[in-house]
């Protein structure tokens, strides 16, 4: 397995040769090399899992844990030592294919939705560095290792949600996600030294001695860890950085913000597994409660955006919320008593990954067509853009949880997880399932049904009405097409996969049966949310949706306004911290520590102005002072000492 | 028999009265006058102490004589010096040589 | 102290010293500093015959009196009226300078006559030339030839130095 060092080094060296000489290169050679490194990378991350899952399992039924590379980078004591390496086990492996696949996709992608973008070039490399840094976080050997790559990843998600770095909500965006992100680190980063501290290791699979010895410790240190995973992937109360990323470029939000770096912080809680399940199953059973408010919270929010891009990022925080879900409620590493959920965590992470993917890039390739992100510029597009509005449909089919697609299968083994661990949950997350399958036929019958913007803007133009030709919405070129294809067929016949053969809680195999009771009632919801959504919003008017709006107007524009959570940070940011803390704190910095640094400069300076005339540039005033100098040294001298 | 502390004492009153105008004058012939006592001075003592406590050597004597070429050298450069000053500046007072000083 | 020939010599040579060289520094005028001085270093020249340095004295009286003190008339009829602007200068410089000249000068005599100076063994007849001769240019122990080279290649490159400095440009 010698050779998967490669998988980490060829991003990087794209990016440094993207970096230091892409702007001289031409955007297809700049993105060539960025694409054929990332190719490679794929085709090795296949030939890595082919090797790993077909070695089979060890004697004792597990998967063994390879490290193929692992180095002593800071040794700090006997058991704690900082180590840069690669880690593979059956998540991992698992993660590299997601990661390898869509960036792939959207590599490829890109060629069609960036081309002649200025920037092509630096747009490649960084979306290297964010391979690198991704691949680099999930096959880290330890914590700190993951750490390390897990703010690189932060580093290159700011870089390219500032890709537009002329747009001001673009920078705001940026700032905003590095900020939120890096402050939600920084519970990570205390989360990890408690654990280094008390633990003395930095290893995800410590020493039991060394893990009891720690004791009441170990939920603190992970109830922090979680905080940071929660910035990452987006958990309410630090979501509000995910809906405003999405000024980033599109085929960036499908790889960052939707597949890969946002399930980072499932994927940290999953690393984790062992230790909290062991050591601290209430901090798991919180994260499935602020998992199971977060997935309502966003599904609600998603319902009222006019966004298309909105709408698929609060769909993301809902779908990562479920995902959190499922690892909260297991409540023991056996996958046949309540350890359902790790595995279902990761299969829906793999098919989220492939579908919310799917979706992005086919809202890109509908941006590209329409050139705005609002809704009210789309509508009956099902004509002019057929593979997207397949290929968009069975995303949506997918996510909604209707069989055959992926989006069924890992949904439903949460929603059996759900059940098991109490009825509320199970009930409370179906009916959140429902929603989402509400919501996102609502902006597919919004997209590619109703009455057509160009059309009516058409007529318009023939009567007269307006000066301008409207722009035709065309087919997107192939470069976007071919991934959409690819990751509508994944998204087909990925819920197929054994899955539970390949990962669950404690590495047994695990054979993933259907639960019926509740297969057919999420069924029954799923396409009850689809006709609800496809009865109000297929066509455009329609007199019970209207009563219902007026109704319920406040409920909507709140929804609309993400229940002004970002304003209730804004708030507590502005008003409270700036306001009460920092402001005294920078008038104590300014008027006291400067003060006196200041007054130690004056004083000088005002010394310095008393002599100054010493330095008159006349030569005989300096001798007279140099004579009486030596005549004074010279009695000192003489008469006393 | 003259006792030599008569001579070092003459020879101080030199030195310090050149080290006076050095200090006072204000035009910079004057000053290298001032000089030329001090060097004087400096000179006589040599030449004393030789005379009245090493006879039997020739350091002081040899000392004196090279101060005394030295000297016509260095009065030769200043004065160098001096004329060159004089021709770009336009005075030789000590006053307005004051463009070293920054 | 008996009185003698050298004794009136000597006091007479130093009072003419003291004069000419407080005249020297204090005068208003140029060419009559010049010539206060040349008073000075023929004392000066006196002196070293009384101390039987006679060729000392010779070398004085040719290479100060006969040089010097023409570089000096030059520099001051080239200068012409600008160095005959001799102003003095503050009264506060004034009062720092002779403090500092009067502090140091009885310093000096002080010291003069309190330190201890080993037992005084005069010379008694002129130093004789060839010995002169033979130490300026021998090249043993106590001998000067080296210096006397050194010299003579500073005084080289100083007359060098004097006519770039000096020469109009």
């Amino acid at each position: 397995m010698e050779f998967t060092i490669s998988i980490l080094a060829l991003p990087l060296i794209s990016f440094l040769i993207l970096a230091l000489a892409g702007m001289k290169l031409p955007h297809k050679v700049a993105g060539g090399i960025g694409t054929a490194s990332l190719a490679i990378v794929a085709i090795l991350s296949y030939v890595t899992a082919i090797q790993y899952f077909g070695a089979g399992r060890g004697a004792d039924g597990l998967f063994p844990t390879i490290t193929p590379y692992n180095v002593t980078w800071l040794p700090l004591g006997e058991t704690l030592h900082i180590d840069m390496g690669i880690m593979l086990d059956p998540i991992s492996v698992m993660m590299l294919i997601v990661i390898s696949t869509v960036s792939l996709m959207v590599h490829i992608y890109s060629f069609g939705y960036m081309k002649g973008e200025k920037g092509f070039q630096r747009y490649y490399a960084f979306l290297s560095l964010f391979t690198f840094s991704m691949l680099g976080l999930v096959v880290a050997t330890n914590i700190f290792q993951m750490y390390v790559f897990w703010e690189l990843v932060g580093v290159s998600s700011y870089l390219l949600i500032g890709f537009y770095y002329t747009k001001k909500e673009a920078i705001a965006a940026s700032k905003k996600a590095f900020i939120v992100t890096r402050f939600a680190d920084l519970f990570f980063l205390v989360g990890i030294l408690f654990y280094g501290y008390y633990a003395g290791t930095f290893s995800f699979t410590p020493d039991v001695r060394l893990l009891a010895s720690a004791g009441i410790v170990i939920p603190v240190a992970l109830g922090l860890m979680f905080i940071g995973g929660a910035g990452k992937s987006a958990m309410f109360p630090l979501h509000i950085w995910l809906p405003d990323a999405m000024e980033g470029p599109t085929p960036v939000s499908a790889l960052i913000h939707a597949a890969t770096m946002v399930v980072a912080g499932v994927y940290l809680v999953a690393r984790m597994f062992p230790i909290f399940i062991e050591y601290a199953p209430e901090v798991l059973h919180t994260i499935a409660y602020i998992g199971a408010f977060t997935a309502l919270y966003a599904a609600v929010v998603a319902c009222a955006q006019t966004d298309i891009k909105r709408v698929l990022a609060f769909s993301t925080i809902s779908q990562i919320a479920f995902m959190m879900v499922a690892l909260g409620v297991c409540t023991s590493a056996d996958p046949h008593e309540g350890g359902l959920g790790y595995m279902a965590s990761m299969f829906h992470l793999f098919t989220h990954a492939m579908f919310k993917g799917l979706l992005f890039l086919g809202a890109g390739a509908i941006i590209h067509a329409v050139h705005s992100n609002e809704r009210s510029f789309m509508g009956g597009l099902r004509k002019y853009m057929p593979v997207t509005h397949i290929t968009f449909l069975i995303a949506c089919l997918a996510i909604a949880g209707i069989p055959p697609f992926s989006g069924f299968f890992s949904k439903d083994e949460i929603l059996t997880a759900c059940y098991s661990y109490s009825p509320i949950m199970g009930v409370f997350m179906s009916g959140v399932a429902a929603l989402t399958a509400f919501y996102m036929f609502r902006l597919y019958y919004m997209i590619f049904w109703g009455k057509s913007y160009y059309e009516t803007e058409l007529k318009k133009y023939q009567k007269g009405e307006i000066a301008e030709k409207p722009h035709a919405p065309h087919e997107a070129p192939w470069t976007m097409t071919t991934p959409l294809i690819l990751l509508a067929l994944v998204s087909c016949i990925a819920g197929f996969i054994p899955f539970g053969k390949f990962i669950s809680s404690n590495g047994h195999a695990y054979e993933i049966h259907l639960n019926a009771a509740v297969a057919i009632s999420s069924i029954t919801l799923a396409v009850a949310g689809i006709l609800t959504a496809a009865f109000i919003y297929r066509k455009d008017s329609n007199r019970v949706i209207l009563s219902v709006k007026v109704q319920s107007k406040k409920f909507i524009i709140a929804a609309y306004h993400r229940f002004y959570m970002d304003e209730l940070w804004l708030f507590v940011t502005k008003r409270i911290i700036f306001k009460g803390i920092s402001r005294p704190i920078a008038w104590f910095d300014k008027h006291i520590i400067d003060g006196f640094m200041d007054l130690l400069a004056t004083a000088s300076q005002a010394f310095s102005y008393s002599i100054r005339r010493f330095q008159s540039g006349n030569i005989q005033s300096y001798c007279i002072w140099f004579l009486h100098g030596v005549i004074i040294l010279a009695l000192i001298l003489i008469f006393l000492v | 028999m003259i006792p030599a502390e008569y001579y070092l004492v003459l020879a101080a009153l030199m030195f310090f009265i050149g080290v006076f105008g050095f200090f006072t004058r204000r035009n910079l012939l004057a000053v290298l006058i001032s000089t030329e006592l001090i060097l004087n001075a400096i000179d006589i003592n040599f030449a004393v102490f030789n005379a009245y406590y090493y006879p039997e050597h020739l350091e002081g004597f040899f000392f004196t004589m090279f101060a005394i070429g030295i000297a016509a050298a260095e009065t030769a450069v200043a004065i160098a010096i001096i004329l060159n000053v004089y021709r770009n500046m336009g005075t030789i007072r000590l006053k307005n040589l004051k463009k070293l000083k920054f | 102290m008996i009185l003698n020939t050298h004794a009136i010599i000597f006091m007479g040579l130093a009072l003419l010293m003291v004069i000419a060289a407080l005249l020297a520094v204090t005068t208003r005028n140029i060419m009559r500093a010049t010539v206060y001085l040349l008073f000075v270093l023929f004392g000066t020249a006196g002196l070293y015959f009384i101390l039987h340095y006679t060729f000392l004295g010779a070398v004085q009286v040719t290479v100060y009196a006969g040089g010097i003190i023409v570089l000096f008339v030059f520099a001051a009829l080239l200068i012409g009226k600008g160095a005959r602007d001799l102003t003095h200068t503050s009264i506060l410089r004034y009062t720092a300078g002779f403090t500092a000249a009067a502090t140091g000068l009885a310093l000096t005599t002080y010291l003069i006559f309190t330190h201890q100076f080993p037992d005084v063994k005069p010379l008694t007849s002129v130093v004789p030339i060839n010995l002169i001769g033979h130490t300026l240019m021998g090249s043993d122990k106590y001998n000067y030839v080296l210096p006397f080279e050194a010299v003579s290649v500073l005084l080289l490159a100083c007359m060098i130095g004097a006519l770039l400095i000096a020469r109009k440009r």
